[in-house]
Formats: structure tokens, C-alpha cells, sequence
């Protein structure tokens, strides 16, 4: 007897002993005299079923979870057999919280074998390189314009018109630099998608080489992720022996050829011109711009530098065309969004699907509400300088203006859920002290204003001249907005102002003490 | 499954080997400090004035960057890093909590190495393992749906 089985190899499937689970399986097959096939793929992304175990039938893949290395035995004689089993799924297509969504980046993630090629190619992977090289650079520029990305990375700029600007420089050497610093907490797209898919990112960035002009390419990867940094490295190697990196692309007239660099633990590293110095080698401080990135970045040089989810967007849009893409979303949100639920949440995981589905949407129905059972208070939207959204505001479209509408963003997508047992003080605490433990150290507001946010959020919290205290902290936050040259400084006031805010009373504040910082 | 950090004693010539390893590509001091950390377990002092000199800096240049990047430890690692995630996913999910117990546990701080040399206790600010929240790291093996007992197996790990 024989059979192909699908046990995730993604770092957070490994962290739920997804290993243990394999090896189990291995031994399991071996005892019972089956030939078993364990392809160790990326995650589906519906985490809280991790250990995700699949099945390969007649009838598609059927899915087991949470496996647990104790249930392996029983359940290999259930899959082999086709009989029921307590953790059966059903077919994986049809499990609700998957067929809810629209996966187009994601397309591929958790289906593929992620180390090969040919299974990349089999399922639709360099049709959108072998488009932008029938359409030549321009058109492809074009086509990124028209299909409405905008990055994905929290500051949602057009990425066509970045493209377009570095398109028009002229210099001996251009780059493309991919940002994998991704250190939001309650994101993980990034990671998923290298761990899962990593060939779609580097069809991007050869795609956004050739439009641009750029022949080489650099990933810096943040350091906590080195299963991520593992898995390029190894794809970048494929890619390089079939041809597709180097010289003369995929049997083009271009070169495009990329290396990986790790990050050191520095969350403002993922700041664009930050990252830059720190490839370049020295301490991850920011850049004033201008010159902006596009006209002198890398060493000076014209760079592309966007985020992981942006790039590997481009593939799927230069495949289906830009209007295929633009069909989807809301507003000048266009496309889909990968938004990562996470924290205290029952059903954790990557969703994929177009701008404007609701904030509560998010939560209550497909986050399930919180994993304590307790009740959601509060949600923390786009990492740590997201601001916290109380109930009151869960109408709100997951759309980049509807979202600064209400002094929030969506930044990289991220979404941590906390309940009813939360302390907002605390959190506003935690946004400042993350704050003073990051800065780079160029802006006065963000390098002393954070630490004396702590200490002044301490002050409320004990109830040291707490009215005047409150006036200081709202002080300091309009001074750090208004006087940082980056979103670190500048943006550590969104969750501050909003746990304020929203929750006052868990300052000892009296009434709703301000309106947000404008 | 015990992987025990074994790290080699220092020495300039085989810091000298590495720097040499590394100086062909663009922007090498980033890969010449993760190399030499993987080597020793920390950046030794010593090291700074030979980089600079590999790649025509100032020393204080070099110091610079060591001391800016919170990966590059300035004093040896224990056996065993533990790392634990104290960012906000983790946090709703009780991180803070097992933060203390561990640092109890060990008798140590967050940044501190247990006098016996064996665990190095560090803080990490997510580990994009949100969804599977609380997250700890040991010797880069990553866990997750940490609780009390899952942690001091891990605890009790890093002390062998
Ligand atoms: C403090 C700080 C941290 C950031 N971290 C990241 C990050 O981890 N990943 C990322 O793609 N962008 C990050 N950004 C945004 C980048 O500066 C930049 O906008 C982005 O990489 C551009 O790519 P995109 O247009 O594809 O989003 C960060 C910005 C700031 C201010
Ligand atoms: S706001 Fe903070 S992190 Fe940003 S440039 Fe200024 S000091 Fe650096
Ligand atoms: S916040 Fe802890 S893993 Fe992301």
C-alpha cells in the first residue's frame, strides 16, 4: 500500500510539533509496511488546526487536525482505510474557513511542495514572468500601475509608481530590495509565504528587475526567522541551476540575479532607508528623505525596495492582467489583502480576501471570538503602532482610508485580539517602552519622549497627580507625532491616543479624556 | 532532542578566517558579525579592531554597529538561549506571565546568563508565531501554545 500525505514544515506548524508528527508517521508507515509519501509543505494558514495533516484521495485532499503524535497510529489506519476519524476535516477545499476566501497571493501556499520547482510551475508559477517578458518592461511597469497594488508593507504606496520612478532614472546599477523585516506583532504573511511559496517571490522580484532595470536583488530577512532565511536560500539555489537567476533569465535578454541578508533584531531596520543603511553595513539609523530610495538608495543607487506580499503580488497580476486584480477591494483599496488574525483568538491564522470586509467580520465570525471564551475587549490593528479598536468602531472596512479615518491603520495586515482581561494602561505602557527599546535614536521626540512616556504612564497607573499626568502624556504624543521623522516615533502615539481613547477608565480617567491626537 | 551550543573558543585567527570568508560581497559587516557570533557566541571586543581594518573603518565605527543591533552580544552566551516572546500577540495570550515564572525559575532577568553558564534568558519581540501564541525559541527550535507546563519542560530543558 501506498499514499502521499502533506504535513506542514512552516516554523509555526514546527512550533506546534509538527516534526514530531511527521517522524511519527515515518515509523508508523514503516511498522505497518505502507510506502508513505510525506511531502512537507507550507501552511494553509488555519493555525489553530495545526499539525494540519492532508491526505491525497481520489476525490482531492482530505484534511486531519490538530494532530498530535499520539493520534498517528489510529490515524493513518482511518486515512488508508477512508474510514472516519475523530480529527477528519473533510476535503480541504471545502472547509469553510478556506472557502471563504479569495487566495490569489497566497494561491499556492500550503499546496505546493515548497522546495520544488516543478510542482511551482505546475501550478501556474512563471506565467507572470513569461508575460512581462512578451509585454517588455514598460507594459509590465503599466500593468503594476493599473492593477492598483499598493504596498503591502504598512505604508501603502502605489508600488507601480515607485517602480516607475526608479524605471526612469538611468544609472550603471539599480537594485531590488525585498523587505522580510516584517517584526509587527500579529503578523506573519511574510513568513508564510517564504516558507510556503518562496519561487513566487522570487518570480516578483525578477519581474520587478526587468521592469525597473535591475540586476540585482537583495532580501533581508529578519533574523528570528531562520527557517524562512533556510528555505530562500535553498530556493534561491534552485532557481539559479534551472536557469531562472544569473545570466540571461528563464532565456531572456536580462540578468537578474539575488542574495538573502539577515536582519539583528532591530524592529526600525524594517523602516525602509533604515534597512538600507543596515545593508549597507552600518547601524540601522533612518534616512531623511529626500532623496527618496527610488533615486538614490542602495549605495546610492536606484532601488526598488518593497515589501515581501507586494512583490510576490506582482506574479498573479501580470498572469491574470491588472484588471483580473482590480476587480477586487474597495475604494482606492484594491485587490486582496492577506490579514493575519492572531492574539487571544479562537480561529488564529492567515486570511486571505478583498478590501472591505468589516473589522467585527474579521473578529467575531472568522476569528471566532477570543480562544479564553472570555469577551473581545479591545483589537490591535497593524502591529505595534496600530491603534487599539474597541467594539464601538468594528464596522470599519478593512480599507487603508477608512481605517485612517478612524486614527488607525492596517499597516501589514495584522490583527491581535485581547479579552475582557486586558489592562489598556499597560498596553499604552507597552507601546512606549517597545518605543525606547527601538528607536534608532535621530529624532529628541522618539528617543526621550518614549522613555519618559513610560514613565509618565507609570505615574497614571499609580495615580501620581493622574489629571495633570494625562495632559503631559497627550503632550508627548503630539510631540512625538509631530516631531519624528518616522513612523516609530511618530506613530507610537496611534495606540497610546487610542487605548486612551477608547478606554479611559483603565487610566483612572474620570470621562473620555480627549478626543485622538490630530 | 537536545542541540547544545558549542561554540569555539576565541581565537584571531580563526576570527581573521572569517572576516577574509566574508569581505567580497557588498555590505559585509552584517554577514561577518552573524558569522563570528555563530562561531564564538558572542562579538568579541578584540574582533572590532581587526573588522574595521578588513573593511577601512574607524573602530569606533564598528563598535557602532555591534552595540546598535540587539542580536550581537557583547559577553558569551550560555549553553542554551532561550528566547521569549514579549509582543503583543503573545501578550494577550499571557506571555507576560510566563515571562516571570521563567525569569523566577532560573533566578535571572531577561538578558541574563544563570551563573552556572548553562541558559541564556533573552527577550524577543515576535517571532511570527502570533497565531499559535505564547512563543518561546530554544537554541532556534521555535514553540509555541506555551503554558505553565509546557514552559518549565522547556526551562527544564536548557538547564541540561
Ligand atoms: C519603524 C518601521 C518599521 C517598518 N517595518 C517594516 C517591515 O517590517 N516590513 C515592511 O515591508 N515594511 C516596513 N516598514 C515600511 C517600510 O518603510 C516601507 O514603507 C516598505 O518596505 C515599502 O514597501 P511596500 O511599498 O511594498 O510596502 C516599516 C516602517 C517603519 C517606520
Ligand atoms: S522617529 Fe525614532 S526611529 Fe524614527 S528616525 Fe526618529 S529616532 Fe529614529
Ligand atoms: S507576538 Fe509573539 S510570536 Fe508574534
Amino acid at each position: 500500500m501506498s499514499a502521499r500525505i502533506f504535513i506542514p514544515g512552516d516554523a509555526a506548524a514546527l512550533a506546534v510539533g509538527a516534526d514530531d508528527v511527521a517522524a511519527t508517521f515515518s515509523a508508523a508507515a514503516q511498522a505497518k509496511g505502507v510506502s508513505l509519501d510525506i511531502v512537507r509543505n507550507g501552511s494553509r494558514g488555519l493555525y489553530w488546526l495545526e499539525p494540519m495533516v492532508e491526505v491525497e484521495t481520489a476525490q482531492g485532499r482530505i484534511a486531519y487536525g490538530p494532530v498530535e503524535a499520539e493520534d498517528v497510529s489510529a490515524l493513518l489506519d482511518a486515512m488508508l482505510a477512508g474510514e472516519p476519524h475523530p480529527l477528519l476535516l473533510g476535503p480541504t477545499e471545502d472547509i469553510p474557513w478556506l472557502k471563504r476566501q479569495t487566495r490569489l497571493t497566497f494561491a499556492r501556499c500550503g499546496i505546493v511542495d515548497p522546495r520544488s520547482l516543478d510542482d511551482y510551475r505546475a501550478h501556474g508559477g512563471y506565467k507572470g514572468l513569461e508575460r512581462a517578458l512578451a509585454l517588455g518592461a514598460e507594459a509590465t511597469v503599466e500593468e503594476v500601475v493599473q492593477s492598483g497594488l499598493r504596498g503591502r508593507g504598512g505604508a501603502g504606496f502605489p508600488t507601480g509608481i515607485k517602480w516607475r520612478t526608479v524605471a526612469g532614472t538611468s544609472a550603471d546599477q539599480k537594485y531590488i530590495v525585498c523587505n522580510a523585516d516584517e517584526g509587527d506583532s500579529g503578523t506573519f504573511a511574510d513568513r508564510m509565504i517564504i516558507e510556503g511559496d518562496p519561487f513566487v517571490l522570487i518570480e516578483g522580484m525578477t519581474i520587478s528587475g526587468i521592469a525597473v532595470g535591475a540586476t540585482r536583488g537583495y532580501l533581508y530577512i529578519r533574523s528570528e526567522y531562520p527557517h524562512a532565511v533556510a528555505m530562500m536560500e535553498a530556493a534561491i539555489r534552485t532557481a539559479r541551476e534551472a536557469g531562472y537567476l544569473g545570466h540571461a533569465v528563464a532565456g531572456s535578454a536580462f540578468d537578474f540575479d539575488m542574495e538573502v541578508r539577515v536582519g539583528a533584531g532591530a524592529y526600525v531596520c524594517g523602516e525602509e532607508t533604515a534597512l538600507l543603511e543596515s545593508l549597507e553595513g552600518r547601524r540601522g539609523v533612518v534616512r531623511a528623505k529626500p532623496p527618496l530610495p527610488a533615486h538614490k538608495g542602495l549605495f546610492g543607487k536606484p532601488t526598488v525596495i518593497n515589501n515581501v506580499i507586494s512583490l510576490a503580488t506582482v506574479p498573479i497580476i501580470l498572469a491574470e492582467g491588472a484588471d483580473a486584480y482590480r476587480d477586487f477591494g474597495m475604494g482606492r483599496s484594491r485587490g486582496t489583502m492577506p490579514i493575519q488574525i492572531a492574539g487571544n483568538v479562537k480561529h488564529g491564522g492567515l486570511f486571505e480576501i478583498a478590501f472591505g470586509v468589516t473589522l467585527g467580520e474579521l473578529v467575531d465570525e472568522i476569528g471566532g471570538g477570543t480562544a479564553s471564551g472570555k469577551p473581545v475587549r479591545a483589537v490591535q490593528v497593524g502591529g505595534p503602532l496600530g491603534a487599539y479598536f474597541p467594539r464601538a468602531l468594528f464596522d470599519t472596512p478593512f480599507d487603508y482610508e477608512a481605517f485612517a479615518g478612524k486614527d488607525g491603520l492596517i499597516g501589514h495586515g495584522g490583527i491581535v485580539v485581547f479579552d475582557d482581561t486586558v489592562d489598556m494602561a499597560k498596553q499604552a505602557r507597552f507601546a512606549m517602552e517597545f518605543c525606547a527599546i527601538e528607536s534608532c535614536g535621530k529624532c529628541t521626540p522618539c528617543r526621550i519622549g518614549s522613555t519618559r512616556g513610560v514613565e509618565t504612564v507609570d505615574k497614571i497607573i499609580r495615580g501620581d497627580e493622574r489629571e495633570k499626568n494625562l495632559v503631559v502624556l497627550e503632550d508627548l504624543c503630539h510631540t512625538m507625532k509631530f516631531g519624528s521623522l518616522c513612523a516609530l516615533g511618530g506613530f507610537t502615539p496611534y495606540p497610546v491616543m487610542s487605548a486612551l481613547t477608547h478606554f479611559p477608565e483603565d487610566f483612572g480617567a474620570q470621562a473620555p479624556v480627549l478626543a485622538a491626537v490630530r | 532532542m537536545i542541540v547544545v551550543n558549542s561554540y569555539e573558543p576565541w581565537s584571531a585567527a580563526r576570527a581573521a578566517e572569517i572576516i577574509a570568508a566574508h569581505t567580497g560581497g557588498e555590505g559585509p559587516a552584517l554577514p561577518i558579525l552573524h558569522a563570528i557570533q555563530a562561531a564564538f557566541g558572542y562579538v568579541p571586543e578584540a574582533v572590532e579592531p581587526m573588522i574595521a581594518e578588513a573593511l577601512n573603518l574607524s573602530r569606533a565605527e564598528v563598535h557602532g554597529v555591534v552595540t546598535f543591533y540587539h542580536d550581537f552580544r557583547r559577553k558569551p552566551a550560555g549553553r542554551h538561549v532561550l528566547k521569549l516572546c514579549r509582543a503583543e500577540a503573545c501578550q494577550s495570550m499571557g506571555a507576560n506571565t510566563l515571562v516571570a515564572r521563567a525569569e523566577a525559575a532560573l533566578g535571572i532577568a531577561l538578558g541574563g546568563t544563570t551563573a552556572d553558564g548553562l541558559v541564556t534568558l533573552e527577550p524577543t519581540y515576535c517571532l511570527g508565531l502570533c497565531a499559535t501564541a505564547p512563543s518561546a525559541m530554544l537554541d532556534g527550535r521555535v514553540v509555541g501554545r506555551l503554558n505553565e507546563s509546557r514552559l518549565d519542560r522547556l526551562v527544564a530543558e536548557a538547564q541540561r
